[in-house]
């Protein structure tokens, strides 16, 4: 992985999740390694993302590297009209990696295609979130011991939603059984469930939430946002649907857990957070250990 | 050369592309870049077909095309047709193929799309021939033909 940049998560293989996922393994072990000592990591936040921020720079700081940037494009010369390409060749000349969150669709991509260091997309829009993906791999591998043969339930807004259409594509690699909850208007798009035809991959599509769960080894909860419904009286008939309690979980598998990329907003009820199958909060710190494997691999360090 | 129209007058050597929609003549002659080309070139529009209603025809003299370049019409006229003249004959017929990757011709149907808000040359892969679906290097994102749009 050495050099090679991280834009989409189909950019690596599957040896290279497993790979990264062991590396987390030993940085959750043993976090303050100091293996960036002298290194220099650009972070370009064109947007605000402060959670996904603090666990890159978190992650770096516990290597001990440092860290050179901005935290929204109006701190930057982007206000004054610098195009992309420009800030990107520039900042190159002062780090050794560049992790850059932007707005805009694709713009990771490109950067990568013009900076001569790697680039690590930390969120290009709608498109991807690549260490997000990871840390939700590493978190299921740490809960469930395997990757191969689970059962996962993604629940929500599953037409609009980059976390879930990542997280399927990459589990696509490990024989998972997939059920699909989402009201009618945010389901699963075709592509990908041709997709899934292709690889001969089981799934199952289901408007209740309740009927799907029981046989669930993972259940990845997302937003179901108001402003994605075209009809407001749909929105209001559904919004409570979709939403996971306490009660609800009594019929799930022990081994179960439930994950959610954050920020909550009411889709997980707080009578849920006590519950020990509650994962989510531990699956965020596992984002500083995966943003550790996933920069020193690419530097060579690991 | 039986030319059935001849609405548009022959010519000795070179390529007449047929059999485009009347409506994609001008995207075919800025594909190409014809408007840069210093040899003669006639071209008739709005002319019968059976095939389209109204089609349009470009003679180039003395011009020929390589596959690649030719190939680049094929999101705008997948019917088009080559003949190849040599002395008022047509010499090699050619149909065109949509190529596996897009360069620079088509623009991304996605507003938020970073090659509709800074200078970069669009890249697309043909994910589907038959519809014309074109996938985006940079958004991930599928521009299909009714958003065709040529830059």
């Amino acid at each position: 992985m050495k050099n090679k940049s991280l834009i989409s998560i189909t950019d690596y293989s599957k040896a290279e999740y497993l790979r990264l996922i062991e590396i987390a393994e030993e940085f959750e072990q043993n976090p303050k390694q100091q293996l960036l000592e002298g290194v220099v990591i650009a972070s370009l936040f064109f947007e605000p993302s402060t959670r996904t921020r603090l666990s890159f720079e978190s992650a770096i700081n516990r290597l001990g590297g440092k860290i050179v940037g901005f935290t929204d494009a109006a701190s930057s010369s982007v206000k004054k009209g610098e195009s992309l390409k420009d800030t990107i060749l520039t900042v190159s000349n002062y780090s050794d990696l560049i992790v850059m969150r932007h707005p805009l669709e694709g713009s990771s991509r490109f950067a990568s295609e013009i900076a001569p260091v790697p680039v690590v997309n930390a969120g290009d829009g709608a498109n991807q979130h690549p260490t997000q993906c990871m840390l939700d791999l590493y978190s299921i591998k740490k809960t469930q011991n395997t990757l191969d043969n689970l059962n996962v339930a993604l629940v929500g807004d599953l037409k609009y939603g980059r976390t879930v259409h990542s997280l399927m594509m990459a589990m696509s690699n490990f024989n998972t059984t997939f059920n699909f909850i989402s009201p009618n208007e945010l389901r699963m798009p075709d592509t990908y469930k041709n997709y899934l035809d292709n690889q001969n991959i089981r799934y199952y599509e289901h408007d209740n939430l309740e009927e799907a769960i029981p046989h669930a080894d993972i259940i990845y909860m997302t937003r179901v946002q108001r402003e994605r419904f075209s009809d407001p009286i749909e929105y209001e008939k559904v919004k409570n649907s979709y939403v996971l309690r306490n009660a609800m979980l009594d019929q799930t598998k022990d081994n179960m857990r439930i994950l959610h990329p954050l920020p909550r907003v009411s889709e997980i009820h707080e009578d849920v957070d006590s519950n020990p199958k509650a994962y989510y909060f531990q699956q965020a710190l596992n984002g500083v250990y995966m943003r550790q494997a996933i920069i020193s691999s690419i530097l060579g360090l690991k | 050369m039986k030319d059935k129209t001849l609405s548009v007058s022959a010519i000795g050597k070179g390529t007449v592309i047929d059999h485009i929609p009347a409506d994609s003549l001008f995207d075919v002659l800025s594909i190409l870049k014809l408007d840069e080309l210093d040899s003669q070139i006639t071209f008739g529009t709005n002319l019968k077909s059976e095939k389209y209603g109204k089609k349009a025809i470009i003679k180039l003299e003395g011009k020929f095309f390589k596959d690649d370049e030719i190939n680049r019409i094929a999101l705008v006229a997948p019917e088009a047709k080559l003949n190849i003249i040599d002395d008022y004959h047509v010499v090699e017929k050619k149909v065109v193929g949509l190529p596996d990757e897009v360069e620079g011709i088509a623009k991304c149907m996605n507003p938020k799309c970073v090659t509709n808000q800074e200078n970069i040359i669009t890249k697309f892969t043909v994910i589907d021939k038959k519809h014309v679906d074109l996938k985006c290097h940079y958004c991930e994102k599928v521009t299909d033909k009714p958003n065709l749009e040529i830059i």
